[in-house]
């Protein structure tokens, strides 16, 4: 009966009821995305770097991987150092550097990852095979189309380009046999992949058994900060880098946007709470006589609290699952939007949907209703029954 | 002589109405014995309403007591209070004060329901009810698809539904033409034939004289207090 009673009050006034809920779903959906932006980039982050299964990173001293052109030399043994450790399982060297692909008189400019093809952990396959063989490529598809190249072609690539003598350094001719998605790439960069050995070869002396990055995969059951601190000892030459390090970073650098999504999210939440708490202050108001008279005829007070509260909440759950919907489109919208954030890997999301996020908005929208509507029926049922019915009459 | 159903006594109720202080009951007791009809008439502001709603216990008067039934209402809690009203004391309002949402099935169900009473049985009564207020027709309706004397029909069945000892009723013929008062008059002296004591407050002379006691009140006191001659 306090069920059918709370949706009969709600049914009275249709378009105020819609409105009300449409008004709470913006404000969800809002709410939502602000949830999702404030763990998802976090989240999204994590599960790239841990994508590959690599939880540990070797960069040069005092350097994050990539993040300058400087290298770790004596590659091959550090290599050696780091299998003699108890508890390293794989290790994935990689070279960074330039790559230039010359197609007649023009040149395609491209990041070239020099990997080894068995471990690597810096693309998938799309289509075709792994480049083992010293003259094979992978590329991107931004690549392919930059190039007007597809599997199966062979390409002139040069490491290296002097603008004042007009030459191509450490030219190759390589051919294409796989399509790659490269993961920690921004969006539209293009990108091939070689043999390891290929591109040290490719840039001369300079980057003879030098690499870039060590990516390291722990031995099962392995505790990953103590094998950090290990390879930290047994190397004095390289940064490590684990994930959680990685994340502790990542923290920093994100915390304007989780923030900035804090305070939004607050504000969503907030005129949700007032939405709610203004509609059912003005239904409780014009239904004084019905509550009191309730009240007079011996429904109990906490009954009446809990039929009027009910109401609220009703409004913020039609709202908050309507805003689910709404906050997933938006959210998908304003990702493709921001995939091309400069700097950051296409593959990270902004805004990633985890369902712990929809039952965490959901919770504190209903929680809102629940507190919106808990003073005005209190207010109501808590009336003096005879002086509000004279003034009822009066009115 | 057995004891009243209804005691008050010495009920005294003052209204602040900014630094002055209206005594709108002065001084009132009544006794309201089993299966009596009583009409509480007298001028506009002597205080009728006022005593209908401390017997009632929907106010607390500010000096005496009100019993029902040997239960002080005037000191329960409220919650107390609340629950007694529910299961012992009916309310029939002027202006019916149906609730709008709910068809006139479902408004007679309503304080069955708070007094958690099966579902099957509710709604058996509530038929039975509105069968006895000539209602059977009109159960699925709702307030706005009834007419006046249909509303304050279904707001009596409502006051029966968890069987009271005594109905207290407020101006009930208040909003109803001559005709339709006429039939509220008779139904309410069906409804005290059929064992339900009757406390109705009324401006209306052919509902007080069908009432078998009249009580004249006048500035907050009662004045006159005879049982009629002739019923």
């Amino acid at each position: 009966m306090l069920l059918r009673l709370a949706w009969a009050a709600r049914s009275r006034h249709r378009s105020r009821t819609l409105l009300a809920v449409l008004g709470v779903a913006v404000s969800a959906a809002m709410l939502l995305d602000m949830v999702m932006l404030s763990s998802g980039m976090r989240a999204s982050f994590k599960n790239l770097l841990l994508s590959r299964g690599f939880q540990l990173r070797l960069a040069p001293k005092g350097t994050l991987p990539f993040d300058t052109d400087a290298t770790i030399p004596d590659a091959s043994g550090v290599a050696q150092t780091l299998r003699a450790i108890g508890g390293v399982a794989t290790i994935s060297p990689v070279l960074g550097g330039q790559a230039h692909v010359i197609r007649g008189d023009r040149a395609v400019s491209a990041t070239a990852l020099g990997v080894d093809p068995q471990v690597q952990g810096d693309f998938e396959l799309l289509s075709g095979r792994e480049p083992h063989a010293s003259d094979e490529m992978a590329a991107n598809d931004d690549f392919l189309n930059a190039a007007a190249a597809k599997i199966g072609d062979t390409v002139a690539v040069a490491a290296g380009y002097d603008p004042q003598l007009r030459v191509y350094a450490g030219r190759l001719t390589l051919r294409v046999v796989a399509r790659a998605r490269f993961l920690y790439l921004a969006a539209g960069q293009r990108a091939i992949a070689l043999p390891l050995a290929t591109l040290q070869a490719m840039q001369g002396p300079a980057s003879a058994d030098r690499v870039s990055l060590f990516m390291v995969r722990a031995a099962p059951n392995v505790n990953v900060d103590s094998l950090l601190r290990r390879i930290q000892t047994a190397i004095p030459t390289v940064s490590a880098i684990s994930t959680e390090t990685a994340m502790r970073q990542v923290d920093e650098r994100l915390s304007y946007f989780r923030q900035l999504a804090l305070i939004l999210g607050v504000v969503s939440l907030a005129v949700g709470f007032l939405l709610v708490s203004t509609l059912v202050t003005v239904s409780v108001n014009e239904r004084l006589g019905e509550i009191v008279v309730m009240r007079a005829i011996g429904v109990a007070k906490r009954r009446v609290v809990l039929q009027i509260v009910l109401e609220g909440v009703a409004i913020m759950t039609a709202g908050a699952a309507l805003g689910l919907v709404l906050g997933l489109g938006t959210a998908r919208y304003l990702n493709s939007i921001l995939a091309s954030f400069p700097g950051l890997p296409a593959a990270i999301d902004f805004f990633l949907f985890e369902p712990r996020d929809a039952w965490t908005a959901l919770g504190m929208l209903v929680s809102a209703g629940l507190l919106a509507g808990i003073y005005p029926s209190w207010r109501g049922a808590s009336l003096p029954i005879a002086v509000t019915l004279r003034e009822e009459a009066v009115a | 002589m057995t004891a009243p159903l209804l005691r008050a006594l010495d009920l005294r109720r003052d209204y602040h109405m900014g630094d002055e202080i209206v005594h709108a009951v002065r001084g009132v007791s009544l006794d309201v014995h089993n299966g009596e009809y009583v009409a509480l008439v007298g001028p506009s502001g002597c205080g009728k309403s006022t005593i209908l709603n401390l017997l009632g216990g929907i106010d607390r008067p500010t000096a005496g007591s009100v019993a029902i039934d040997g239960a002080r209402i005037d000191d329960m809690s409220d919650a107390d209070a609340t629950h007694f009203r529910l299961m012992h004391v009916g309310f029939v309002f002027q202006r019916f004060y149906l609730m709008p949402a709910l068809t006139a099935m479902e408004n007679v169900e309503l304080p069955m329901a708070e007094a958690k009473m099966p579902r099957a049985e509710r709604q058996k009564r509530a038929r039975d009810l509105l069968a006895y207020v000539g209602l059977a027709g009109r159960r699925d309706h709702r307030p706005s698809q009834l007419s006046g004397g249909e509303q304050q029909r279904v707001a009596i069945a409502r006051a029966l539904a968890n069987q009271p000892r005594l109905l207290l009723a407020d101006e009930p013929t208040g909003e109803l033409d001559a005709k339709t008062g006429a039939e509220m008059i008779d139904l309410l002296g069906q409804v005290n034939t059929d064992g339900t004591t009757i406390v109705v407050v009324t401006h209306d002379e052919d509902l007080a004289n069908a009432a078998k006691r009249v009580v004249h009140m006048k500035d907050g006191v009662v004045v006159d207090d005879r049982l009629r001659a002739s019923r």
